[in-house]
């Protein structure tokens, strides 16, 4: 198969549709909630990333696969109790291999159940798409989230601490602009996310 | 001890609100901040519904899951008892309170999905508040998330009306640029409580 035969075929779409075009946070800007607060250090939006697509890819498997099996009433309490159950199990695995990363996440873990990517995406995508497709489009919304988040967090922290990953890479004599590593921080280099990411796709405001 | 609590309701308001320095309940600010109407509709809503789940969940996670050591399955009991709880509000509201339900009613399914609502539980659990102090800290909570999402719509409703606002900031931009000088201004309060 060739790369124009692979970019027709359906499997490929969705995952390209997630991690570009139909970008949680370049158009929906869903799933800010969860995102932002972590995102003033890499190796904290890296664990949350990784965090995020191992939910989004066990929901698309489960909903996925129990499409036929759920009556439509209970649909929503099933994707809430999924995805709760994965998010446990992302909690207790940070706490066991990467203590120090869970203590700096702290509740936000916990919030990515009411991360509204992982709800919208099961309920537009999954629960209407077959197993293959679905995991390719949680594969792609999730790499999408992990490099929206990992850019920003790039940006604070190389500002804010100078550093990145924790390794200083600005030269000596440089001053840390405090301001990056706390809450407004997030805000404006989201907002200048926005504007550039917008800018670049030649995105309508909605 | 109503210091205590004094101090535990202005640190979540002012020095600590959910909005300005956890980041938190996002969506609705992209979603609803377009006018003060809604904005406050929301807002009313979710005091309602943060400070009721608290006085629901602090019981079931410190008299049921603690003693049985199921700690583990709190988050699934939590989201659980928050889905349930906006759903009894909306059937209570739908048959006893009408004009109530026609104002903000179309606001409370937003809410289940609404990170606050499940984050003042998670912090409950994380700080070890007893009971009086979770009801206050959830009450204080709504509260300064409500002020800042009023703050933010009364400052775009004015904005859309009259600013020239680059075509890729407006919406979800400009917004964010509001709450980052929303936020940088509440930092003017830091020092005020210490937690």
């Amino acid at each position: 198969m060739t790369i124009k035969d692979l970019k027709k075929t359906e499997s490929f779409n969705a995952f390209m549709n997630g991690l570009w075009r139909d970008h949680p946070i370049f158009s929906l800007i869903l799933g800010i909630c969860s995102a932002l607060a972590v995102s003033n250090r890499v190796e904290n939006a890296l664990a949350m990333g990784a965090g995020v697509t191992f939910v989004l890819l066990a929901t698309a498997l489960i909903i996925s696969s129990l499409r036929n099996l759920v009556p439509m009433r209970v649909r929503i309490i099933t994707y809430m109790i999924t995805i709760a159950s994965f998010v446990i199990i992302v909690d207790k695995f940070l706490k066991a291999y990467f203590p120090t990363i869970s203590e700096s996440i702290g509740p936000y873990v916990g919030l990515i159940i009411t991360n509204c990517i992982i709800m919208g995406r099961a309920e537009a995508f999954y629960i209407q798409n077959k197993l293959g497709k679905s995991v390719m489009d949680a594969l792609g919304n999730g790499l999408g989230y992990t490099f929206t988040l990992t850019v920003i967090a790039v940006v604070r922290e190389l500002l804010g601490f100078g550093t990145i990953l924790g390794f200083t890479v600005m030269p000596e004599g440089f001053t840390p602009w405090v301001v990056m590593a706390m809450a407004p921080g997030a805000f404006f280099v989201l907002a200048l996310f926005i504007w550039i990411s917008r800018t670049i796709t030649g995105m309508e405001s909605k | 001890m109503a210091l205590t609590l004094l101090t535990v309701f202005a640190a979540a308001v002012l020095t600590h609100n959910m909005a300005l320095t956890y980041l938190l309940g996002m969506c609705p600010f992209i979603s609803l901040s377009r006018s003060l109407r809604t904005a406050s509709g929301m807002g009313i809503a979710v005091v309602f519904v943060v400070t009721l789940t608290a006085i629901i969940n602090w019981p079931i996670y410190n008299l049921i899951l603690v003693p049985t050591g199921t700690e583990l399955i709190y988050y699934i009991v939590f989201i659980i008892v928050i889905a349930a709880s906006v759903q009894l509000v909306e059937m209570i509201m739908e048959r006893f309170f009408p004009p109530l339900q026609a104002a903000f009613g179309i606001f409370l399914p937003l809410i289940t999905v609404n990170c606050i609502v499940l984050a003042v539980s998670l912090f409950m659990v994380i700080r070890e508040y007893n009971y009086l102090t979770t009801v206050v800290f959830a009450f204080g909570s709504a509260v300064g998330w409500t002020i800042a999402i009023v703050i933010v719509a009364a400052i775009n409703e004015k904005l859309r009306l009259i600013a020239d606002i680059p075509k890729g900031m407006t919406g979800p931009g400009i917004i964010m640029v509001i709450l980052g000088i929303i936020a940088l201004s509440f930092l003017g309060f830091a020092g005020v409580v210490n937690l």
